[in-house]
């Protein structure tokens, strides 16, 4: 079908139907750094869904804070699919407000995570402090830019990043925790979520070093043209998954099951792929990563289960309460 | 049988039950749910949440970069609503406007604006670092960001007053020998003093509670430019609805029992001057 006479079609069943005809709509709620790339993911699902012979489809979306996110969704957001920053934030939804199965992360190939990224170091042009890999962070000379970890998802894998760095460089876990503590007194800014972050470095210049997401770098990078800012992969960093679900409780209410599945099971999906690979999120499907694998450096990877036994576990030991990201600003 | 004696003013019984109503629904539900939630934990559960370090911290700095804002704006606000009301001169209307511009803008843009402009490596932020001073992401900062957004309430409540003492007044006793700041003290400040409260009382609250334009440049650091209410998002990001209640009570008792104290001395000022 051509799209000319695919928006004939288009256009005449909407001036037939008109408004009476309540479209389908479906919604998206995502973290913040997703703006772009779902934007045109939406475009792309639209024309595909319309292709395969279905209704005409609206797509919403909704970005925040992760863990806002997750939290508006369990007071009532009528969200069809979510797809946050971590999946410690997708356990909530079943935890606390009994929206989506336990085992909702095996539903979907690679633990529902259809693109991933890693943390990167994003430096000013040319690199003047020298900044190679982890150990030049916790120099006396050098400030490092990072949100909160209580606040932001985004912090929590440039921690945990950081740890798994130290943990295989200097071999145990206070050695770990003495390097993050180090690394956290270079930290002179204390930012609430990724965003707010990138606007200390890039528009206040303060610090010498933002962790950030590799997506993140990219897109701050592209926007600013490359004049003022570079990055710096370091040796190892760890493979950041943020997953996706269909929200159970809700397309059942709302009956858009069949749509939200073939949402998200678009982004498997080579278009779907390439669409994440242009938008900096590196993809899972092994030729389309192939396309892209100039843009995205080799990076030896650490995984969130392997090396940290799952969000279920790291979340209340690092982050928690009392937890090790607690102790080290006790002991200042 | 009872008997009711009809006030003078018709419509009483309407307009009080929809008084009730109004608030019940704006205020004392809202926070009436919030103590319900709060009152799921134990008393130990809730004197743990705060008297912990970081919370008796962010308190003492809430508190009181609020109080120095609030003080700091009942000076420079009574001097604006001084010039604005006893003086005319060019452009008087557009300063006149531009006093209300902290409650229009979005605190967010104000804090970003302040940051970008206080910030070490900022236009004023660096003047500032010559004489060896830090204003962004320390405690002066945060008092900055609040003076900004509590500036109109001072001003506000003190201008009508102001305009209502008629000038001849100062004559009279300027003619009775009254030096200058004796006029000032005895005969305007007492007239001054209920309504210049009742705006340091409203800044006072208004920066207890604000988040959007500090959150920008306190820095956020634990235990020095932590904020209360940003600490309350901490426990609402970690899931703990308890917990950021629990904060949530102690703030709302702690400032109601200040502005308590605040109503019940402007009380007795205005009952001392009649």
């Amino acid at each position: 079908m051509t799209i000319r006479r695919f928006a004939l079609a288009a256009l005449a069943s909407t001036l037939i139907a008109g408004p009476a005809l309540a479209e389908q709509t479906l919604l998206n709620v995502s973290y913040d750094p997703t703006r772009e790339l779902y934007v045109e993911f939406n475009q792309a699902f639209t024309k595909y869904w319309k292709e395969q012979g279905n209704e005409p489809v609206t797509i919403q979306q909704s970005h925040g804070g992760s863990g806002k996110q997750a939290r508006a969704v369990i007071d009532g957001l009528r969200a069809d699919v979510v797809t946050l920053a971590l999946a410690g934030d997708i356990d909530e939804l079943h935890s606390l407000g009994k929206l989506i199965p336990e085992d909702w992360q095996s539903r979907l190939p690679d633990s529902s995570t259809p693109y991933t990224s890693t943390i990167v170091f994003l430096v000013r042009k040319g690199n003047p402090k020298n900044i190679k890999d982890w150990d030049d962070l916790v120099r006396e000379d050098v400030s490092v830019i990072t949100p909160n970890p209580k606040t932001s998802g985004g912090a929590r894998w440039n921690f945990l990043a950081a740890w798994a760095y130290a943990e295989q460089q200097y071999g145990s876990e206070e050695k770990a925790k003495e390097f993050v503590e180090k690394l956290y007194k270079n930290v002179p800014v204390l930012d609430t979520g990724a965003r707010g972050s990138t606007i200390t470095f890039v528009n206040n210049k303060i610090g010498d070093v933002l962790l950030a997401w590799e997506n993140e770098a990219f897109l701050a990078l592209k926007e600013e043209g490359g004049d003022n800012l570079e990055i710096v992969a370091p040796s190892l960093s760890i493979l950041a998954e943020p997953p996706v679900t269909v929200v159970d409780k809700n397309v059942e209410r709302k009956g858009t099951r069949k749509l939200a599945e073939a949402y998200l099971n678009y982004l498997y999906s080579p278009e779907g792929q390439r669409i994440a690979a242009k938008n900096f999120y590196r993809p899972r499907d092994k030729s389309v990563a192939a396309e892209f694998s100039e843009q995205f450096p080799d990076l030896k990877l650490v995984t969130i289960d392997e090396h940290f036994g799952g969000w279920k576990v790291a979340q209340p030991k690092f982050f928690g309460d009392g937890g090790v990201f607690d102790q080290i600003y006790q002991a200042h | 049988m009872s008997r009711r004696t009809s006030p003078v003013i018709p419509g009483f019984g309407l307009t009080l039950g929809y008084t009730l109503v109004y608030l019940s629904l704006l205020v004392l539900i809202p926070l009436a749910a919030m103590f319900i939630h709060a009152a799921q934990l134990t008393w130990e559960q809730f004197w743990n949440i705060i008297s912990a370090p970081r919370v008796l911290a962010a308190l003492k700095l809430s508190f009181g970069t609020a109080l120095a804002a609030a003080l700091l704006n009942g000076l420079i606000g009574t001097l604006l609503a001084w010039v604005l009301v006893r003086y005319s001169f060019p452009g008087r209307k557009i300063i006149e406007a531009m006093i209300d511009l902290p409650f229009a803008l979005p605190t967010a843009v104000a804090g970003i604006a302040l940051t970008a402009l206080y910030a070490p490596n900022g236009p004023i932020g660096q003047l500032a670092g010559m004489i060896g001073l830090k204003i962004a992401y320390t405690p002066l900062g945060i008092t900055l960001a609040l003076t900004f957004v509590t500036l109109p309430f001072v001003v506000r409540t003190l201008q009508p007053v102001l305009a209502d003492i008629p000038k001849e007044v100062e004559e009279a006793a300027a003619c009775l020998g009254a030096k200058p700041l004796q006029v000032f003290r005895y005969v305007l400040l007492p007239a001054l003093l209920p309504a210049w409260l009742t705006g340091f009382a409203l800044a006072f609250a208004r920066g207890v509670g604000e988040y959007g334009s500090v959150i920008f440049i306190a820095g956020n650091m634990p235990m020095k430019t932590e904020i209360l209410p940003l600490l309350i998002m901490v426990k609402l990001d970690q899931y703990d609805y308890h917990g950021a209640t629990a904060i949530g009570v102690l703030m709302l008792v702690v400032a109601f029992v200040l502005l308590l104290l605040i109503n019940l001395l402007q009380r007795r000022i205005s009952t001392a001057s009649t």
